[in-house]
């Protein structure tokens, strides 16, 4: 399983929630604080984030900012996992 | 410098005009058919395989306008032409280009109006020509020409002032300018250079910022700014004011009349002279910048003075503005695309001797 | 604080283009502009052609675009956008031109302007959001607005009858011989999405070959407008506006560079 992760540009964010229902692995969700320009921004919830870019693709704003892990590192750690 | 040809030739008005354009350095014209000025875009169309420049028959008035607005922000020479209604329609573009603070040649074949009125020349559009037209606080720069000649020359000081003020510049003829032949030199091509426009949309190289041009200043106090801008270059237009004076040193009517007016007002001053009547005539070439402070000196020695012009009485305001009261001016005006003869306006010039020599007795 | 798992070993899939500007957009929290500013952008930015694009700005709530849109652009009186856009082409036939217009701005007053651009086939990009409402000004019902849509002026219902059938100006547009590529799209899902931006290549790369008008209709949304969250919007366009404004391609090149 590759995983990945999310920034977010947290006062650019307006919590139009789009992001939270694009996310397969329902790792998105809406902070408890509100940015300078008065919304609740979102946040990554859970660790299961694999990078998909779904969130990214589908945000108005341009805040989602995508990490994954090469597929090489991904690969070592199914095989280290494996074989421990 | 503009160096003009050896040898002149017989043409057509708007053909001469498209002519001139072309060695203005043209590189696009768009426009659409209306009487009495057609020809200029057939010309421009006839000509175009020869030549590099753009020549587009738009689907209206509306949409050349702004093709014109594309092309000159994005750096191009370009102008567009069009007859009274057709003007009407060009309206909105006008006023965003000045707000732009984009420059452009819009030729202006007056006919008879209002409304789709007819074919037939007239001067009914200087209100709109030089009050605005479209809406908000800006001029346009006014040409008036009245021969074949000036219909040439003034595109090459039209594509000059525009590119200089960075304002949409107007040639305010008329149909029957457009449609007579006269002798024409026309000017050389190659004498109006280009200079640079870093300002223009083409294309955001790394060294500068993007450029933007918009009439779209949404703040208030922005907006205000822009106009002070726009009211500073006004200022500065000022010294581009044109004029002609004829017999002015020692006349005692002032005859004050623009195009095709001036060279009926020139016969009549012709004419009263040789019944002994002293008539001097001031034609304005720019109808924006207008030359008030020309006039407002002349009337310190005539007696009277008679603005003579194709419409209801449009310049004669901005005459009377001038004149401030100092002297009676009478206007002389036919309408609907009807011509005054030279013995109409005489036969005016005598009633106000008439008048004046009564009153001085 | 967001959690964060450590990116330390994860390398950078996705981010903003440099093509848009810093300035943080003024649409309604979930709006398609957005969708479709930062995608138009970002194939500007993969194509390399910033310094070779101009745009043109419509009036309509993206009467701002230039704000966001790291390109030069102009921005147009309304509905002329295609005009302007035809006028800056043929000066400069070089350069990537695209006109982005809403559905007042092309099917309304435009529509003159509409129909001859891609009648005389002029070879730009020409976008058309449609959201079925004018957004800018209030929530004011638009050409595209769906039979019986409740908007501020058709308060009891759009009724055809007196105010007109939901314009397809795509459809016409797609018979016009002047049109090279002709497609409807969406991005309310990450597919959708995906297909646009796909389109919008597809288009800016037609566009050196000179061959005609590329029109790309983006079924768009308008939470404010429709009185509804984004997440809610999106879904009422996808089981409303989808089925009358079917997505898919209208036209495409004979010759078919995919």
């Amino acid at each position: 399983m590759i995983r990945g992760s999310i920034t977010v540009a947290q006062e650019i964010c307006k919590g139009c929630e789009l992001c939270i229902s694009s996310c397969p692995q329902e790792s998105i969700g809406l902070s408890d604080r509100i940015n300078s320009i008065g919304y609740r921004y979102v946040v990554l919830i859970k660790d299961n984030c694999t990078g998909c870019i779904n969130c990214a693709l589908v945000c108005p704003e341009g805040a989602i900012t995508v990490y994954r892990q090469k597929k090489s590192i991904a690969k070592a750690a199914q095989i280290a996992a494996a074989t421990k | 410098m503009i160096v003009h040809d050896d040898e002149p030739r017989l043409m057509k008005g708007n053909e001469a005009l498209a002519e001139a354009a072309i060695r203005a350095g043209l590189q696009a014209y768009f426009g659409y058919p209306i009487t009495p000025q057609s020809e200029i875009l057939e010309y421009l169309t006839v000509e175009a395989p020869n030549h590099e420049f753009v020549v587009l028959q738009a689907e209206s008035e509306l949409a050349a306008i702004n093709m014109v607005f594309g092309a000159s922000g994005a750096g191009a020479r370009v102008m567009t032409s069009s007859s009274s209604p057709g003007i009407s329609l060009m309206q909105e573009g006008l006023s965003y280009m000045a707000s732009a603070q984009l420059p452009a040649l819009v030729v202006n074949v007056n006919r008879g109006g209002p409304g789709l009125g007819t074919i037939q020349p007239a001067q009914s559009d200087y209100f709109q020509a030089t009050k605005g037209g479209g809406h908000g606080d800006y001029h346009l720069i006014v040409l008036a020409p009245s021969s074949v000649q000036e219909m040439a020359d003034f595109v090459f000081d039209g594509f000059r002032l525009a590119d200089e003020y960075r304002n949409p510049v107007l040639i305010l003829a008329d149909g029957a300018l457009g449609q007579m032949m006269e002798k024409v030199i026309l000017p050389k091509a190659g004498s109006l250079p280009f200079a640079p426009k870093p300002w223009a949309t083409t294309g955001k190289s790394d060294d500068r910022e993007r450029s933007i041009i918009t009439s779209l200043f949404i703040q208030p106090e922005k907006m205000e700014q822009v106009n002070l801008e726009l009211q500073a270059k006004y200022q500065k237009v000022q010294k581009e004011v044109r004029f002609e004076a004829f017999h002015v040193e020692d006349a005692e009517i002032l005859l004050v009349a623009f195009g095709l007016s001036a060279r009926i007002s020139q016969k009549a001053l012709e004419l009263a002279r040789e019944r002994g009547i002293k008539v001097g005539l001031l034609r304005p070439i720019t109808l924006y910048p207008f030359p008030s402070k020309v006039l407002a000196n002349l009337v310190q020695n005539v007696a009277s003075v008679l603005v003579v012009e194709m419409n209801a009485g449009q310049m004669v305001e901005d005459v009377r503005l001038a004149v401030n009261g100092l002297r009676p001016v009478s206007f002389k005006g036919r309408m609907g695309g009807m011509i005054p003869t030279p013995e109409e306006v005489l036969h005016e010039i005598e009633v106000l001797v008439e008048q004046y020599r009564l009153a001085n007795v | 604080m967001d959690t964060i798992p450590a990116i330390t070993d994860m390398e950078l899939v996705y981010s903003r283009p440099s093509t848009l500007t810093d300035t943080p957009f003024h649409y309604c929290p979930g709006c398609s502009h957005g969708v479709v500013h930062r995608i138009l952008m970002e194939v500007v930015a993969e194509m390399g052609i910033q310094s070779q694009t101009v745009g043109v700005a419509p009036v309509g709530c993206s009467v701002f675009a230039y704000n966001y849109m790291n390109v030069d652009m102009q921005e147009a009186a309304h509905g002329r956008a295609s005009a302007v856009a035809t006028g800056i082409k043929r000066v400069l036939p070089g350069k990537f031109v695209f006109s982005y217009q809403g559905d007042g701005d092309l099917a309304a007053i435009g529509t003159g302007e509409t129909i001859h651009t891609v009648n005389r086939g002029e070879n730009i990009l020409m976008l058309f959001i449609n959201n079925g409402i004018y957004g800018m000004t209030g929530g004011q019902m638009a050409p595209t607005s769906l039979a019986g849509m409740v908007t501020s002026t058709s308060p009891y219902g759009r009724q055809t009858s007196t105010m007109g059938h939901p314009l397809r100006i795509t459809d016409l547009v797609a018979q016009l011989p002047g049109a090279y590529y002709v497609t409807r799209q969406a991005v309310h899902t990450p597919t959708a999405v995906r297909k646009t931006k796909k389109a919008i290549r597809n288009a800016l790369e037609y566009q050196k070959l000179n061959k005609g008008t590329c029109f790309i209709e983006v079924v768009s949304n308008c939470p404010s407008g429709w009185k509804m969250t984004p997440v809610e919007a999106n879904d009422w366009m996808e089981k409303n506006m989808v089925p009358f404004y079917p997505l898919g391609d209208m036209k495409i090149p004979k010759e078919n560079h995919t």
